[in-house]
């Protein structure tokens, strides 16, 4: 009630008071500062916006060349990247298609989407659904295909591990893998980016003469190329890769895609 | 005459700047900002992104609320100083994004949350809706090199000590890299900040028994 009567006598007071406290001083401020505010904000976003899509594509590219072993500490990103060439698979069918604007595919969207994803059955990689079209990277030499980068996620102990493996020509033997974003506990299952530990990955075999997913990681020492020695102190880390692995290398993954992809040149 | 304006505000400048960083801490003292002070500080690269990321914007969010402070009605008050703080943030992680890529991936959304960041917010009201511009952006800078000063305390503390390395360059060689220094995991994950600000906390009231507040 008090409250009330302050505020009609202010109101009524207006041309004593300061001017600052008027109803109309008020709400222009509010007007002026807004407009002012978000003027400075959208414009600094629109000037800086090609700057930042270039960063972020640059950053996705160099993650591509890590992991196909091809980034050497002075090599040009783009200049490395001009080898590599961006493809679009049917997970289901494992056939290429084309993508209407290849430039703007994220494939992380379309596994939300209703109609562009389907809902994993046996989801071993925890990850719900997954998108119907996947974007695959193959490196190149004269038609042949040296290298092939596929993009893998699933969960592991708190966050969802999102990265990229790559696989020789012979379509069995890793090449090498890279985790470009991962929450997991820094110095145990934050290892997974450790280089020295990545490095253990190179010339394993990541499927069997099948093609079937056929690499464990295990605790003891590894005995043959289908064993690597997992993070020690990241069991759940470690769980989650090997369930990673596995199913994005099945039948319901990248499976129908291997089986099919011919190395040797056109495809 | 002139002179004499000169000698004081020349005082008092170096006062608004320097009071902050031993005698005023905004984190150590009035335990502000502290949130921060936890996540970023596990690398010292970040931990340096920060501080200039949030001297920058205490600075001028201060002169600009300064600035207007006498069209501010003080019923929208709070909401003015937040608008201008959270405009000023955007921009900076805007640059950090456009400039700076790496470092802002790793500190992701903790740009974002300067702007919940109580030393901008309080500096803001306590600070410039009383004083001019100029004072204002140098108390801003103050506040920030206090902020700034634990923030490096604690990163040196941390990255040395959890990863072996100062700035990504490697002191200590550690186990997992073929070396001798076993890590301290704990270092690395949020709460070990908890620790050392309070042992920071703790050496600083010793040695300036003024900042014990009375128990009752």
């Amino acid at each position: 009630m008090s409250a009330n009567t302050d505020n009609l006598n202010s109101d009524n007071s207006n041309s004593e008071k300061p001017n600052s406290e008027s109803f109309l001083k008020t709400i222009t401020v509010a007007v002026v500062l807004c407009l002012v505010c978000s003027v400075i904000v959208s414009s600094a976003a629109v000037l800086l916006k090609d700057k930042q899509l270039a960063n972020a594509s640059l950053d996705k590219k160099k993650n591509i060349l890590v992991v196909a072993n091809l980034l050497t500490k002075d090599s040009d990103i783009e200049e490395a990247f001009a080898n590599i060439e961006q493809k679009f698979i049917d997970l289901k069918s494992g056939r290429f298609v084309s993508v209407s604007n290849p430039e703007s595919f994220d494939q992380r969207k379309l596994a939300k989407e209703e109609e562009t994803s389907v809902e994993i059955k046996n989801d071993l990689a925890r990850i719900g659904r997954r998108s119907k079209i996947a974007s695959v990277y193959l490196v190149k030499d004269n038609d042949q295909i040296q290298t092939i980068i596929l993009p893998i996620h699933g969960k592991g102990l708190f966050s969802t591990l999102y990265g990229f493996i790559a696989l020789k020509a012979d379509k069995q033997s890793i090449v090498g893998l890279k985790f470009y974003e991962q929450g997991e506990t820094p110095g145990l299952g934050g290892e997974v980016e450790n280089p020295r530990w990545l490095a253990l990955w190179a010339d394993k075999k990541l499927l069997d003469d099948n093609g079937k997913p056929a690499l464990r990681l295990v605790k003891s020492i590894p005995k043959n190329e289908f064993e690597v020695d997992a993070l020690s102190g990241a069991t759940m880390t470690t769980r989650g890769l090997q369930n990673m692995l596995d199913y994005w290398l099945s039948e319901d993954g990248f499976g129908p895609f291997l089986a099919q992809l011919n190395v040797k040149g056109g495809a | 005459m002139a002179n004499k304006t000169m000698a004081i505000n020349k005082q008092e400048l170096k006062a608004v700047i320097l009071k902050p960083i031993l005698d005023n801490n905004p984190i150590a003292l009035q335990v502000l900002g502290v949130c921060s002070a936890l996540a970023v500080t596990s690398k010292l690269e970040t931990a340096l992104v920060m501080c200039l990321a949030l001297t920058l914007v205490t600075a001028c969010s201060n002169m600009l609320i300064s600035l207007i402070r006498k069209q501010i009605p003080s019923s929208i008050r709070i909401i003015v100083q937040m608008t201008v703080i959270a405009s000023l943030v955007i921009v900076v992680d805007q640059l950090l994004k456009a400039y700076a890529f790496g470092t802002s991936k790793q500190m992701s959304v903790f740009v974002g949350l300067i702007i919940t960041n109580c030393i901008v917010m309080g500096r803001a009201e306590a600070y410039a809706m009383k004083n001019g511009p100029i004072m204002s952006f140098f108390d801003g800078i103050g506040n920030g090199l206090g902020y700034s000063a634990i923030l490096i305390v604690v990163a040196v503390i941390r990255e040395l000590f959890g990863s072996g390395s100062i700035l990504g360059f490697t002191i200590l060689h550690p186990i997992q890299d073929g070396g001798w220094y076993q890590t301290n995991g704990l270092l690395l994950l949020p709460p070990s900040a908890f620790f050392i600000i309070g042992l920071f906390i703790w050496a600083l009231r010793t040695w300036k028994p003024e900042q014990v507040e009375e128990s009752n």
